[in-house]
């Protein structure tokens, strides 16, 4: 279960990103939501959801949204998410957010992301208004009925609640060491 | 015809996989018992060559074999028809495995 409540601070991080720099949630201070996604390569949930990943941040970069996905999975167990396979993910899928990787855990851990994608929003304070999946149709786009996570940006970009603050993470396990 | 379900607890698709499973073997007319393994050690993965959750075998034959396959208590990605990744198959990739093998059993008999 998520360690972090509705209403909570962001916990902080600080990883190195697929493109060779490191990145920390305090970079994205003067945004007006941050989406901290849970994710990695290998996951088939993860691989329905991902160019989903990409045209939210498109559809949103104008509103000072940014996405940022971590990758926490243990490379030695699953080597297809390793940093090196990161990289070509996010180069074959054009990732528009930084792809970081969390290799010793500690912030997988420290968020309490159990799943594959799991989604965090904070708003322009740091404060958790959203938490869960991105959707509600993992296999179908087309079929979406309810887009929690839109939702949940229309909300926070104009100072409301989320009609929706929690949903069920669905997705793979995260790979623990 | 044997068919083996394979998967992982942790993997949240298999109830609906199985679920598919049967609806289309019902569909097809096939009675067959449906031997459903649940794979619970990475050694028990590897040992029974488990490419992720979940997995089904006709005759000891993977519906979509995959190529590269890596063994271990993960999910598994399966490509649909459009293109699209999923963690399930489709009706339409199980009821096509079914049918090759149903056609074989034709032929020898």
């Amino acid at each position: 279960m998520a360690n972090l409540k509705i209403g909570d601070k962001a916990i902080p991080f600080d990883l190195p990103g697929v493109d060779g720099k490191d990145y920390s949630i305090a970079d994205y201070a003067e945004k007006s939501a941050v989406v901290v996604i849970f994710s990695c390569n290998h996951c088939p949930y993860v691989r329905a959801w991902e160019d989903r990943m990409v045209q939210i941040q498109a559809d949103y970069q104008g509103e000072a949204v940014q996405l940022v996905a971590i990758n926490a999975n243990d490379a030695s167990k699953y080597p297809d998410d390793s940093f090196p396979k990161m990289k070509e993910r996010a180069r074959e899928k054009h990732f528009n957010f930084p792809y970081l990787h969390d290799e010793s855990q500690d912030v997988a851990r420290a968020y309490g992301a159990e799943r594959t994608p799991e989604v965090f929003v904070f708003d322009k304070s740091g404060i958790l208004c959203y938490h869960g999946v991105i959707d509600d149709n993992y296999d179908d786009p087309t079929a979406v009925k309810i887009r929690y996570l839109q939702e949940a940006l229309d909300a926070v970009l104009t100072g409301k609640v989320p009609p929706v603050t929690e949903t069920r993470p669905v997705g793979c396990t995260i790979k623990w060491r | 015809m044997e068919i083996r379900f394979l998967y992982y607890e942790e993997c949240p698709s298999h109830e609906e996989a199985l679920e598919r499973l049967r609806k289309v073997l019902d569909e097809e007319g096939i009675r067959a018992d449906i031997e459903v393994v649940r794979v619970e050690t990475t050694e028990q993965a590897k040992r029974l060559r488990f490419p992720g959750s979940p997995t089904i075998l006709v005759n000891g034959r993977d519906i979509d074999p995959p190529s590269n396959a890596q063994y271990a208590l993960t999910c598994r990605a399966y490509q649909l028809e459009d293109g699209r990744i999923s963690p399930l198959p489709s009706v339409e990739m199980i009821r096509g495995a079914l049918r090759v093998v149903n056609k074989n059993n034709l032929k020898r008999n």
